[in-house]
């Protein structure tokens, strides 16, 4: 099996995954599925620079000066940013998710169960 | 000597006060505030002069760290960034002058969120880097979030929740369609983009056709564009009242982006990607026209009217961006001015009108007396005439230019019928809200108290629609210009390539000729490149 199928698998499956829980109605699963999309998402930027074996993103005076002996720093350097940006937000979502809760009680992603009528303070 | 440098100054002069803010924020809020309005206001008088600048026609291009193009980040300012900066300066005075009054004491860091927030659109204005553009709708979209939540309440905590989740979604679909755009060309930077875009063929086109519209879908989730506007009546309206004002300009952003994208990078050059999302534009834009007519109609408050009228307009940019024709993107660029003032001084009246009756619906409650009653009253009466795209105010020019370049493409019947369909029932609708608001109230409430004059928020936006109407000719002749310069990417990309790192002031181990060598290189791989 060759590594680009390998590495497609990871990313359909973790899209999928996120997907599927992005669509249920508790904060909790919504929040785990955007986490999966996002690692999903970073495989992919990652993938982006094409998959290699053995060679570094960093000039290090060993490799020949020739553009084949290295990794595309890029990606990698699109891809910190992104994970950074997401670990972020995600981590913002989860203080709103665990507010709302606290304020609710309930962890419906409306912020109250479907049956019980909703209370809003102006 | 600081010339060149005024162009980052709208990016560093907000991030800046930001972190200053934070600091006094517990201390000094006053002063917070007050530095906060400063930084407004020395903003919007380095976008007026970068206004100037940019008019005079050349595209400017400023390399952030002295790095060479494209390798380093580079911004640029050419009419269509500029004119966006100076909008949302104006929409953030008008949104401070308002929060000011009591909105920004209703929670803590407003002042540095604020700043924040607009470091974020104004670097997405200036940005000419693809990847740079995510970074700062990051920047604008975190401190967004934290603005929605300002003021907490049940309300807006759902609303939060909904908005933070729709827009991650966004920013992953952003990250798939750029790093795709990166794999397929090798580069970030929308001046090459739009060079090699146009040099792919057979399977690599067509993956660029999908990572191109995937990016416009982006675009349209922050531009709320049907089926994708859903976030925004229900955080608009819940938000608070400044706040909202502020978020006037969030829908542009998007706006300007596809604005961008569709004139440089999926342009005329473009090859096979040329105009890749024309077809599908102009029909979404008639559906969120349509829609946020009738959402207009069945809103209860004055805040979520205000949010549908926000779409609407967002639609009508579309409309006409989606045409693509020169005469579509001045109607366009002319019609984002007045359009997007209007809500942003409709947002502070509605939130003046609220605390006048003390209720927030629009059914029929206490009635406003005194002198507050006309002047709110005609406060009222620009902004819904305006609104609803009726003579003799700007945003009825904008409609018939728009309408008129429509004539020459094949929407012009459809075009006409649910533009004008959609004033009607937005003119119904806010003559209704505006009937309960001044007149079916109830006058049981004995001297309702005369406690929420107009204020210089709604002074400004008022005045400031009457201005486009008034110099409505000067706005279209720069519409006109900006819309000529954006359709020619020929002379962007020559612009950006043109432009050359200042002599380094220590070359250490020969970085500059490193650098030279690699352009070099770099540029004999792009056959079509311009030099």
């Amino acid at each position: 099996m060759s590594l680009e199928l390998l590495v497609t698998i990871a990313i359909g499956t973790l899209c999928g995954t996120g997907v599927f829980l992005l669509l249920r109605t508790r904060t909790f699963d919504v929040i785990l599925g955007l986490t999966l999309l996002s690692y999903a998402v970073n495989l992919f930027i990652f993938a982006m620079g094409k998959l290699t074996i053995g060679k570094a993103p960093l000039v290090d005076g060993r490799r020949p000066a020739d553009l084949t002996a290295y990794a595309d720093p890029l990606p990698q350097a699109l891809v910190l940013t992104a994970i950074v940006i997401s670990f972020a937000m995600t981590a913002l979502l989860l203080v709103i998710a665990f507010r709302a809760r606290g304020e609710t009680g309930s962890d419906h992603v409306d912020a109250n169960e479907p049956d019980v009528p909703r209370q809003d303070d102006a | 000597m600081m010339a060149p440098h005024l162009v980052i100054v709208p990016i560093v002069l907000p991030l800046l006060t930001g972190a200053l803010c934070l600091l006094l924020a517990r201390r000094r809020p006053a002063l917070a505030n007050h530095l906060s309005l400063g930084a407004t206001l020395a903003v919007l008088a380095v976008n007026v002069v970068l206004f100037v600048r940019a008019d005079e026609g050349a595209t400017e291009a400023y390399l952030v760290s002295n790095w060479d193009v494209p390798f380093g980040i580079v911004l640029a300012l050419d009419r269509l960034s500029a004119l966006f900066l100076v909008l949302t300066s104006v929409v953030a005075l008008i949104a401070l002058l308002h929060a000011r009054r009591g909105d920004a004491a209703r929670g803590p860091h407003f002042d540095t969120l604020f700043q924040l927030q607009l470091m974020g659109v104004y670097g997405a204005f200036l940005t000419g880097d693809l990847f740079n553009l995510f970074v700062f709708f990051e920047v604008l979209l975190a401190a967004s979030y934290g603005l929605v939540l300002h003021g907490a309440g049940r309300r807006r905590l759902r609303a939060s929740f909904h908005y933070v989740t729709f827009n991650l979604v966004g920013s992953a679909l952003f990250l798939i369609a750029v790093s795709a755009l990166y794999a397929l060309t090798g580069t970030l930077n929308m001046a090459d983009l739009s060079a090699r875009i146009g040099l792919l063929t057979d399977t690599s086109a067509v993956l660029a056709q999908a990572a191109a519209l995937l990016l416009i879908v982006v675009f349209l989730v922050k531009g709320a564009a049907f089926p994708l506007y859903f976030w925004l009546p229900e955080t608009y309206g819940a938000a608070t009242a400044s706040v909202a004002t502020l978020f006037a300009i969030m829908t542009k952003v998007g706006i300007y982006a596809i604005a961008r994208v569709t004139t440089l990078i999926f342009g005329s050059d473009g090859g096979s990607l040329a105009h890749v999302a024309a077809p599908y534009l102009p029909i979404l834009a008639l559906i969120t026209i349509a829609v946020a007519a009738l959402g207009t109609l069945a809103a209860t408050n004055l805040a979520s009217l205000v949010a549908y009228l926000v779409v609407g307009s967002a639609g009508m940019l579309l409309f006409s961006l989606g045409l693509g024709t020169t005469a579509a993107i001045t109607a366009a660029l002319f019609y984002a001015v007045p359009s997007t003032l209007l809500v942003a001084a409709f947002f502070v009246l509605g939130d003046r009108l609220k605390a006048a009756r003390g209720a927030d619906t629009l059914a029929p409650g206490a009635l406003i007396t005194g002198r507050n009653k006309t002047r709110l009253g005609l406060a009222y009466l620009v902004l819904a005439i305006a609104a609803a795209g009726m003579p003799p105010l700007s945003p009825f020019f904008g409609k018939t230019m728009a309408l008129g370049a429509a004539l020459e493409t094949p929407w012009g019947a459809v075009g006409f019928a649910v533009v004008l369909g959609a004033s009607l029932l937005v003119m119904i609708a806010l003559v209704r809200a505006g009937t309960s608001l001044f007149w079916a109230g109830s006058t049981r409430t004995e001297g309702t108290p005369d406690i929420a004059p107009p204020g210089a928020a709604l002074a400004v936006g008022v005045l400031l629609v009457l201005a486009t109407t008034v110099f409505a000719g000067p706005l279209e002749g720069f519409a006109a210009r900006t819309a000529r310069q954006v359709t020619n990417p020929g002379e962007y990309r020559a612009a950006i390539f043109a432009t050359r790192p200042a002599p380094p002031l220590l070359d250490i181990r020969g970085a500059s000729t490193l650098s030279n060598e690699a352009r070099a290189v770099w540029l004999r791989l792009s056959p079509e490149a311009p030099r």
